[in-house]
């Protein structure tokens, strides 16, 4: 057994000050830059042990930090079972990261749903389309500039609501 | 001699079609009746419940993950609980996660009695689909007991549950689960035994474990094709590791090895469900931590400190510290995942639902290339998606 941490550490060491490992709650996750996330990824992928299995592809928006887009991939590998995560700090306007689909073909769909979401662009993607909005949508709903409102409907004297927030936001406790 | 000419067709199958089990289309290139290629598109029944969760409190968001995936809600509900109990450091007391297991695999076998039915009427038994429905009628009148509604129980609390399990719960599923195997045993002698069921789903719709892992492909799907990954024996929650259960394996990867996996499941869901009867614990069942749980009724009356953490918890909600959790439950559908990130404030910053129907039904296009239009169905039913869950 190699453990999370250890594949992680192995990656800091050919990557140097580019990579960190950051530790919470038993979940190992390693942080590279955008333009250095396939090399990680396929150096995990080649690591002894076998390949692992991509279980998840998906993207946070940190806005307003910039730079605001993180592509977060979640690792998998099977036996014994292990799980390491790889954040991709992703920079550029549009923000683009090279795709994944070369290493797994299951990252079709996922890098398609970031896409089609945040608005990140994979470069080496077969078909980046959108997959569950509809194709002449404008905007990506899943960025924080994004309003949360009802569709517009062609309804004379009806306005779009937003959905009422009961709670207010809070800032976080210091 | 003139070289023949042949022409593919494009056939749009869906999206309204009874045997896509929602709303999905799928667009195949046909040539006569071989399947050239396939591709299926989504998306129609997307209601963008990420971006919901993002605008909502944690407490709020319970009601959600049993209407992005409905069959098997209570499995749903703890997915999300767990993810929000781990991003604030807080254990469940063992009542509450034995509780949970206990619901979790009465919804199991709901859901697959779900899969078996559809995938029988699919192939036109119509009288099991029936026998299934009333099966799963008997555990739906079971889950309204506990929760008071028959599927979006909304009944899971961070840290435990809302209230106790109701008087006479243990003597009714003990009924059921004695009741249970022989349901079973005849509904795997109506189609293991059945000629037309064995012609029409082995060898069909194949998905080698290679593919299976290339697609991140899990649940029955995957231990269809031979690989013996289970999420309750690999990273183990709710005290799954003190159970003693079988993960059923078959290798030959197609529509009937999936079925004799989810069979065999029912049978192991069942024996869990007896051993965390034998050993339900009393006490508690939800956390005695005040910043998490509400306090109880009585204390409002008798203690100001009581009122305050009241308030703070409706008016505000937790404030669990800033990170990022991935928990992830065994769903019949495979892995669920919810990925949570925090800014520390009451809302997440993100909530990522992985879902397995969305990955599953990535592989659909290789588990029907070069078959035929009525395999379609086949491998459809076989893969048991809920859409719901695959559009989120």
């Amino acid at each position: 057994m190699i453990g999370p941490a250890a594949r992680a550490a192995q990656v800091v060491e050919q990557f140097g000050p580019e990579a960190r490992v950051v530790a919470f709650r038993d979940e190992v996750t390693l942080v590279v830059p955008g333009a250095r996330a396939l090399d990680a990824l396929r150096l995990l992928h080649e690591a002894p042990g076998g390949p692992p299995v991509l279980t998840d592809l998906t993207a946070v928006d940190r806005h307003p930090v910039a730079p605001r887009f993180e592509v977060v991939y979640l690792l998998t590998w099977y036996a014994p079972p292990e799980r390491l995560r790889v954040r991709a700090v992703v920079e550029g306007d549009p923000p683009t990261v090279a795709s994944v689909t070369g290493l797994w073909a299951g990252a079709d769909w996922l890098e398609r749903e970031v896409y089609d979401m945040f608005g990140i662009r994979f470069t080496g993607h077969p078909r980046l389309t959108r997959i569950l909005m509809p194709d002449d949508w404008e905007g990506h709903p899943l960025r924080k500039d994004f309003p949360l409102t009802e569709e517009p409907v062609e309804f004379l004297g009806h306005t779009p609501r937003t959905p009422s927030e009961i709670v207010p936001r809070t800032p976080p406790r210091p | 001699m003139p070289e023949a000419r042949t022409e593919t067709i494009i056939l749009n199958m869906g999206p309204q079609h009874p045997s896509t089990h929602g709303v999905l289309r799928l667009v195949l290139e046909l040539e006569g009746e071989v399947i050239l290629g396939a591709t299926p598109v989504i998306g129609y029944l997307h209601t963008g419940f990420e971006k919901e969760m993002e605008h909502r409190t944690y407490h709020q968001n319970i009601v959600f993950p049993a209407r992005i995936e409905y069959l098997a809600t209570f499995v749903e509900e703890t997915a999300y609980v767990l993810a929000v109990e781990k991003l604030l450091g807080v254990t469940p007391p063992p009542r509450a996660q034995a509780a949970r297991v206990i619901l979790s695999e009465l919804s199991r076998i709901a859901s697959h009695l779900v899969a078996l039915g559809s995938s029988a009427i699919d192939l036109n038994v119509t009288s099991l689909f029936l026998y299934c429905l009333q099966d799963r009628e008997e555990i739906l009148d079971i889950l309204e007991m506990v929760s008071g509604q028959r599927m979006m129980h909304g009944f899971l609390r961070i840290g435990g549950m809302q209230w106790d399990l109701p008087e006479g719960f243990e003597a009714r599923v003990r009924a059921l689960m004695d009741r249970l195997p022989a349901r079973i045993d005849e509904y795997d002698r109506l189609l293991t035994d059945n000629l037309i069921w064995r012609r029409r789903t082995e060898g069909i719709a194949v998905l080698s474990a290679q593919d299976a892992l290339r697609y991140g492909c899990t649940g029955p799907m995957l231990r269809g094709s031979g690989v013996a990954y289970d999420v309750r024996k690999a990273f183990p929650y709710s005290g799954y590791d003190q159970y003693d259960f079988d993960v059923p394996v078959r290798w030959n990867g197609d529509a009937f090895d999936r079925y004799l996996v989810r069979l065999e499941e029912m049978r192991q869901s069942r024996r869990i469900i007896t051993q965390a009867l034998d050993r339900l614990p009393g006490g508690p069942w939800i956390v005695d931590d005040r910043k998490v749980a509400l306090p109880p009724r009585a204390e409002l009356t008798r203690s100001m400190e009581a009122v305050i953490h009241q308030f703070k918890l409706v008016s505000e909600g937790l404030h669990p510290p800033p990170g990022e959790v991935y928990a992830a439950v065994e769903s019949p559908r495979g892995e669920k995942g919810y990925y949570l990130v925090s800014d520390g404030s009451n809302r997440p910053a993100r909530v990522r639902v992985r879902s397995g129907s969305f990955n599953n039904l990535q592989a659909l296009p290789v588990m029907i290339h070069r078959g035929t239009v009525a395999d379609v169905v086949v491998a459809i039913a076989s893969i048991d998606i809920v859409l719901g869950d695959v559009d989120r």
